[in-house]
């Protein structure tokens, strides 16, 4: 039976008389015979690569090859083969976190270059090492602001991702939290006038439908309240749309799924977070600094450490131990590989993508903006007289995902549109998406609503 | 023939001392190396796709071409140590080999490339990965459901506290404390203080296990539940267990297993069988998906069958033949923006299925094996913190090197760098002095065990002879020790900082 195990029989057996056993079951003599596994565990026998190979390709064989229109924080774009090549470097890829900053200046400095162009397209001054996903940055964003404000009632647009919210109701259950959500109309989030007692309002630039909210205008109201202001992004757009910093955010999260990561079913993904040097005691996660070796030489180095949990325990600022340190390594590279004017281009070809698809889609009988008049960019929802998830799957027929169902992505929730969710389609583009792939959509879609 | 070590990394390549320059310095405005997919789309500009007053500027970014991008990244691959140069012996991180079948079975693109909104029907494959792999974790925690969705190891850890916290909610049960004994790992304590509930710590008796006496103490109907971690961070199995889950049983609690540790009695016992109620597992540890330089994870929490339907969804269920998505009334809700790390969870179970029931067995016999030899071979070099049998991994205490030659443990981990390795674990478990704490893993040779070990015997030699040689150490890494308390004053955490 092959394994990665290194042992030789003879050796197994120099080992145990080394320790004075005879077998290698009284290696566990100690634990208590009657909770001991008795007859194997009820996992099939061990397969070579080779077979375990085979059997992968049969399942994968079994999820659909589509042409991506879908979105939500989950972008198809271009990661090309010197990012992938990088990033799947060994020494990134079988390292753990930088306990030993001697040994992992590599994976140290890396995240030093990523906190610092995360800090650029946030337009912050700080950025941390990376949290799991846009989720988690929600989730560990409103910690962060509810202990700066004192306040811990929370304004959240319901344009902000469905699921970062669920997300966020969930672990509120535990930290006590006041969440108080805000609908949308023609995809513009619905602000009471009376924000007394908020301390902190949470608000998509753009939002979860695509659309640009007119957040500068949020600012002087969170000042009136003494509330902080986290802005979700799309990081793709950063920088050809205002950037978040530059309108006032206290915190700055994303997906940074677009920057080098597979669409991989969900995850791994990257939860980026930055935000002011005011908050910086507050800050989650781990944060890369520079320093100098004893011997003068540039070095960094995780620091702050103070804020983490194995020092401050029931203290800390998070429990946040394992991050998503190589999905930040694959940032760095893409953003490298990307420049300036890539960084533009995408959001520029992304845009295009999107404002052409979405022109050709309200031109067909029965589809209608679900948004009103209100401008979108790469990202979009329309109003189809049927069921969306119906059209996705007649869609995919043809070969394209027709993109999310916004009743299945909001759990059917309302206040998010004005129509019913289920027979609104999300529809994402990206700079791979070309005319002939969206004339086949619109072809197809049309097709099915007919 | 004396044996050599395959998993020692002294040779590895370092043609200068010099300081790698950042990205940004390389960079020369007016370069570039992206290259996009022609759309043949309408050739709108920006100006004409934003409305004017959501305009931004242009984020400066490094402007360098691919052949430097990939040199720097390369070069600083070369200022990086990991499991693929050379041993990693990090307790309580579990650094084994990462199989590359895992990685390439990743890279497929019918797993990598699909998106995590597609329907059931078009993506069977991924829901059929999923649903085994529930299986499989709860076959080997003795659980009757699974949750896939937690990130890590602490978003599983809170997910549990929150799972405990809905059982006893549902039936109308207010409890406001969690049990942690005192040699946890920090994340138990964080995440119980963002479940809600309050940290009682109970101590550890003189053998390193949980204190039965004081643990009765604290044990009242005020109490949710307990957190362990067994075998527990100082490798020594909780023998008390089945009196243990009796006792907090008996109030009403509920027993918490800390999968940190799951390595050492992979196939030798079940959690389930135990006692316990809630398991997050790591399978970046015990399942050997490669930990990334610090993540990504993967942290599934396995629940006995009377927890099931407070489990986050939608969870993968088997129906009709297919895999469908199902939520429960009573879920506690979403813990994960999708579905879980999946590419994580599809290494794993490609691990699992190369080792099979039985290969997972000889995985935690192994690395028990390996931690027993390390055990006895330094048994007279460190002071062992404990003298009960050790399981995958083993704590020494260097408080006599520091008391009488100076000599700490930091001191001593950073001499073991400049030997090949990377460096034990130190200053963990904080109920130790001077902790080092070694888990070699099951996928170290014996003769990287003694090359190691023989390592750390000279070192211990040496630093009562000549204590500024451990001192004076790393000399021959990358960078030499790192002023650590200069960059917490004068914080530089991005490059624009320094201007």
């Amino acid at each position: 039976m092959a394994d990665y195990l290194p042992h030789t029989a003879e050796e197994i057996d120099e080992m145990l008389s080394f320790v004075g056993l005879d077998s290698i079951d009284e290696l566990f003599a100690h634990i208590p015979a009657a909770v001991q596994v008795a007859g194997g565990l009820a996992i099939p026998q061990g397969m070579a690569e080779p077979d375990v190979s085979a059997w992968l390709e049969e399942l994968a064989a079994a999820n659909r090859d589509l042409v991506c229109f879908a979105g939500a924080g989950a972008y198809d774009h271009e990661v090309p083969a010197v990012v992938r090549a990088l990033a799947m470097r060994s020494e990134f890829v079988t390292a753990y976190t930088p306990y030993q900053p001697e040994v992992a200046q590599g994976v140290l400095q890396a995240i030093f270059e990523y906190q610092t162009v995360v800090s650029r397209i946030c337009g912050m001054p700080v950025a941390n090492a990376s949290l799991y996903d846009g989720a988690s940055s929600l989730v560990e964003a409103v910690n962060l602001t509810v202990a700066s404000s004192g306040s811990s009632k929370v304004l959240v647009s319901r344009g902000v991702h469905p699921h970062w919210r669920a997300v966020l109701r969930t672990f509120a259950v535990g930290t006590g939290h006041e969440i108080i959500e805000v609908d949308l109309h023609d995809g513009q989030s619905q602000w009471p006038t009376d924000l007394s007692g908020v301390g902190t309002i949470v608000v998509a630039y753009p939002n979860v439908l695509g659309c640009l909210e007119e957040i500068a205008a949020l600012r002087p109201m969170a000042n009136a309240v003494g509330a902080k202001l986290v802005v979700a992004i799309d990081p793709v757009l950063a920088g050809s749309v205002a950037t978040a910093g530059s309108l006032g955010a206290d915190v700055v999260i994303a997906e940074g799924q677009p920057f080098g990561t597979a669409l991989s079913f969900g995850g791994p993904y990257l939860g980026i977070f930055a935000t002011t040097h005011e908050e910086i005691r507050r800050l989650p996660g781990r944060l890369v600094g520079q320093t100098l070796d004893t011997e003068g030489r540039t070095a960094y180095v995780t620091t702050l450490r103070t804020r983490e949990q194995d020092i401050r325990r029931e203290k800390a600022t998070s429990n946040v131990c394992t991050n998503q340190t190589l999905m930040a390594v694959a940032a760095a590279v893409q953003l490298g590989w990307l420049g300036t004017q890539g960084l533009a281009a995408i959001a520029r070809n992304s845009i295009r993508a999107g404002r052409y698809a979405r022109e050709q889609l309200l031109a067909i009988s029965g589809i209608e903006s679900a948004t009103g008049s209100t401008p979108s960019l790469r990202e979009f929802a329309i109003n189809l007289p049927m069921d969306a998830s119906t059209v996705i799957e007649r869609v995919a027929d043809d070969g394209y995902l027709a993109g999310i169902s916004l009743g299945a992505l909001t759990d059917g929730e309302s206040g998010v549109i004005a129509g019913d969710p289920f027979k609104s389609l999300l529809i994402a583009t990206t700079e791979r998406r070309t005319r002939s792939q969206i004339d086949g959509l619109v072809a197809s879609i049309a097709k099915a609503v007919a | 023939m004396a044996r050599v070590a395959g998993g020692r990394a002294q040779s590895a390549p370092l043609l200068g001392r010099a300081s790698e320059p950042t990205i940004f310095e390389i960079s020369e405005s007016g370069r570039s190396c992206f290259q996009l997919r022609s759309q043949d789309l309408p050739e709108w500009e920006l100006d004409e796709l934003i409305p004017a007053e959501h305009r931004g500027e242009a984020v400066p970014l490094a402007e360098v071409s691919e052949r430097d991008l990939v040199a720097h990244f390369t070069r600083l691959s070369h200022r990086q140590f990991a499991v693929d140069l050379g041993a990693y012996p990090l307790g309580s991180c579990t650094m084994k080999y990462n199989p590359k079948l895992c990685d390439s079975v990743a890279a497929m693109p019918r797993f990598a490339g699909i998106h995590p909104s597609t329907p059931a029907s078009l993506s069977q494959g991924w829901l059929e990965v999923m649903v085994t792999l529930e299986e499989w974790l709860c076959e080997v925690t003795g659980m009757a459901a699974a949750t896939l969705q937690p990130a890590a190891g602490a978003a599983g850890e809170l997910t549990g506290l929150l799972l405990m916290r809905a059982y006893h909610e549902a039936r109308g049960d207010q409890r406001r404390r969690i049990i942690i004994p005192d040699s946890a790992h920090g994340t138990n304590p964080a995440s119980v203080s963002l479940s809600g509930y309050e940290v009682t710590t109970v101590p550890s008796d003189e053998r390193g296990c949980v204190d039965m006496e004081a643990l009765r103490a604290v044990l009242d109907t005020d109490v949710a539940g307990i957190m362990l971690t067994n075998p527990n961070t100082l490798g020594l199995f909780e023998e008390d267990i089945v009196d243990i889950a009796a006792a907090v049983h008996e109030v009403g609690g509920l027993l918490y297993y800390d999968g940190a540790n799951l390595n050492a009695i992979l196939g030798v016992v079940r959690p389930g069988d135990m006692g316990f109620d809630v398991v997050h597992m790591n399978l970046h540890k015990t399942f050997a998906t490669p930990h990334g330089g610090g993540g990504p994870g993967a942290g599934p929490v396995a629940v006995s069958s009377r927890l099931t339907e407070f489990l986050p969804g939608p969870r993968p269920v088997r129906r009709d033949g297919g895999v469908a998505w199902e939520g429960s009334p009573s879920s506690i809700g979403r813990v994960h923006g999708w579905h879980g790390n999946a590419l994580v969870l599809l290494r794993a179970l490609t691990y699992m299925a190369v080792h099979g029931g039985d290969g997972l067995r000889r995985v935690a016999e192994r690395a028990v094996l390996n931690a027993s030899w390390i055990r006895q071979r330094l048994s007279g070099t460190f002071a062992l913190a404990s003298d009960r049998p050790c399981m995958h991994e083993v704590v020494f205490s260097a408080a006599a090197l520091r008391r009488e030659h100076g000599v700490k443990a930091l001191d001593l981990a950073k001499r073991v760098l400049e030997e090949g390795f990377h460096a034990p674990t130190m200053y963990f478990p904080l109920i130790v002095e001077e902790a080092l704490m070694i888990e070699p893993t099951e996928t170290e040779s014996l003769a990287t065990l003694e090359a190691l070990a023989d390592a750390l015997e000279r070192i211990a030699k040496e630093a009562a002879i000549d204590p500024s040689q451990s001192a004076a150490a790393p000399r021959t890494t990358p960078v030499t020790r790192v002023d650590e308390a200069m960059a917490a004053r004068k914080l530089i955490a991005t490059f624009d900082a320094l201007d």
